[in-house]
């Protein structure tokens, strides 16, 4: 029976032949992640539990980055609990301090999320190893503390959607342009529970970190994975990374969707998500005069190597627009000191940018750039909910790389053919 | 397991943002996660429910983050059940395995105004609406999820699971 990749990841990891659409199965789980947030609650049932060791200390990752370096004495206690719980239990993948990045940038790049992997995340942008070609999924903490026991996880198989992309990308143009105008079309619900497949010419030419940014908004459309069919590219971003065997699944021709969508990427500029919801999308050419007071270039969704140079390439011998912060978050300590290694620091500190550790931070409101009452902040990140970067009163506008670093010049919503004449 | 209560309305889309917002994760205590239930939503919810009562909601409820603490907040507060058109994924997944009664059905939704009298009884699905007197059937259980309640939630299952 023809299968997509989704349906043969989880065929796979639950022993049998074949899966369809709605069966509930048992999967056996290659890596759990949990962080500062929500590993806490799975630490406290997993001891309840009765069990003494996790299934696996190899497969365990804890990463705390959402309130790290630690914002608050009630935030240093959730990370102790981590802590104390990785020494316990001699986890392999336990990253504090000068170790710790955002954890979906963290665990492609240390080649320990890889591609056919059935991941589970207690966070709901676990679903950025798609970009891998691996089937990854947000779930609660309590999935977290009952695969941490058993190393396995029921699912639903979900119906897939596929989204073709075709053409040349326009300028000024990457991944999460790509992403937040397919959740534009089809809402913040429009893939309630399926798997989105993202396939064609366009997504065949991607970066990885660009493929990264799409799978990660996955779940800004409902989706319950995002997957990119791995290919050489894929394949030159593993090979030097993993220390495990790893395989590459593809979904079969005559495989079966619940819907195909098809777009045209030269019609696709870049985009500009409006608040309060991720499907408020706009070209940045209807966005019309929107000042800002904050900006943010970070995230699991855009704080990698390409988001930065992009910036950067930006912001050079410029500088931020008065009454304006601008925020830089390498993902990663790799990041970061490759960062400084280009050069990157200088052109962000010569602009007047304000540059932090790897941390989720202002993305949630965490802190390192939370927003005042009335305050506006275009970002790079995931969400604009109310109140996600601070006060309920405030607004986050979402967009890529160029479009924010040009924003920040420019003191208000800007494209960036304005700033790059 | 039936519940009887006053009905609150939510529109669509209600993220996990709002029901408890970010601010508040530094600590997982029940408790004081009650305190803030539906805060961004209804700074006054929390004060102006009572223990029992219902939430009611359009579509894609609970959108958002995987933060359990949304489910566990919305519990602790004393909401009995949650009826909605319907939730998010990792919501709908969260609610069963730490045991927050929730109810799909678009027609119940539309049909009950802000402070009905709402009659809940989550083995059938049966939602009866005491002040319109009307009474609707919501999408039924899966089996499975019906097991997950029945044992008292996952871990009690992996428990019983882990000894067999």
């Amino acid at each position: 029976m023809p299968m997509t990749i989704t349906e043969k990841i989880l065929a796979e990891h639950a022993g049998l032949k074949e899966v369809v659409p709605g069966q509930l199965i048992n999967a056996k789980v290659d890596i759990a992640l949990g962080n500062d947030i929500t590993a806490p609650i799975a630490i406290k049932e997993f001891r309840e539990s009765g069990a003494k060791k996790v299934y696996d200390k190899e497969k365990v990752v804890l990463v705390p980055d959402h309130f790290t370096p630690n914002k608050d004495i009630k935030s240093a206690e959730q990370c102790k609990i981590l802590r104390e719980f990785a020494k316990e239990q001699e986890l392999t993948n336990y990253f504090e301090g000068g170790d710790v990045g955002v954890e979906h940038a963290l665990l492609p790049e240390k080649g320990i999320v890889l591609p056919g992997d059935l991941v589970i995340g207690a966070d709901s942008h676990t679903c950025t190893y798609g970009a891998l070609g691996a089937f990854a999924t947000g779930v609660g903490s309590t999935d977290l503390a009952a695969c941490m026991v058993t190393g396995e996880a029921w699912f639903k198989v979900p119906e897939s959607i596929k989204f073709i992309y075709k053409g040349k990308l326009n300028k000024w143009v990457d991944g999460k342009d790509l992403i937040l105008y397919a959740i534009g079309k089809i809402g913040v619900d429009g893939a309630l529970y399926k798997a989105m497949e993202f396939c064609g010419d366009t997504i065949e030419n991607l970066s990885m970190d660009s493929r990264l940014s799409m799978c990660n908004m996955a779940i800004e459309a409902g989706g319950k994975n995002g997957i990119i069919a791995p290919d050489k590219i894929t394949e030159d971003y593993v090979k030097e990374r993993a220390k495990r065997k790893y395989k590459f699944y593809s979904s079969d021709k005559d495989a079966k969707y619940s819907q195909i969508f098809e777009y045209d990427t030269a019609k696709i500029a870049p985009q500009v998500a409006f608040p309060n919801l991720p499907e408020n999308t706009r070209n940045i050419t209807d966005v019309g005069d929107v000042p800002i007071d904050q900006v943010v270039i970070g995230s699991c969704t855009n704080g990698r190597m390409e988001d930065l140079r992009i910036a950067a390439m930006i912001l050079k011998g410029k500088k931020v627009a008065k009454y304006v912060r601008l925020i830089v978050i390498p993902a990663t300590p790799l990041i970061y000191k490759q960062a400084v290694d280009e050069g990157l620091f200088d052109i962000f500190l010569d602009a007047g940018a304000i540059i932090s550790p790897p941390t989720c931070g202002p993305c949630l409101g965490g802190h390192m750039g939370v927003l005042a009452e009335g305050e506006r902040a275009i970002a790079t990140t995931n969400r604009n909910f109310i109140g996600r970067m601070g006060h309920p009163k405030s607004e986050v506008y979402l967009s890529n790389p160029a479009v924010a670093a040009a924003s920040a010049v420019k003191g208000r919503i800007a494209h960036p053919d304005e700033v790059m004449k | 397991m039936r519940f009887k209560g006053k009905a609150w309305k939510f529109g669509k889309d209600i993220d996990t943002d709002q029901i408890i917002p970010a601010r508040y994760l530094n600590t997982s205590d029940p408790k004081e996660l009650a305190k803030h239930c539906m805060e961004d939503a209804d700074p006054e919810f929390v004060k102006k429910m009572q223990a029992g009562d219902i939430i009611v909601a359009d579509k894609n409820f609970g959108c958002g983050s995987s933060r359990e603490h949304a489910p566990i907040s919305i519990k602790a507060a004393g909401i009995s059940c949650v009826i909605a058109k319907s939730f998010a994924r990792i919501f709908y997944r969260n609610s069963f395995n730490m045991g927050l009664p929730i109810l799909e059905c678009p027609e119940a939704v539309d049909s009950i105004n802000e402070s009905d009298e709402i009659e809940v009884d989550i083995d059938t699905g049966k939602i009866v609406n005491l002040t319109k007197n009307k009474t609707f059937n919501s999408q039924p259980i899966p089996p499975f999820m019906q097991e997950l309640i029945n044992t008292g939630g996952l871990m009690e299952w992996v428990k019983k699971k882990v000894k067999a």
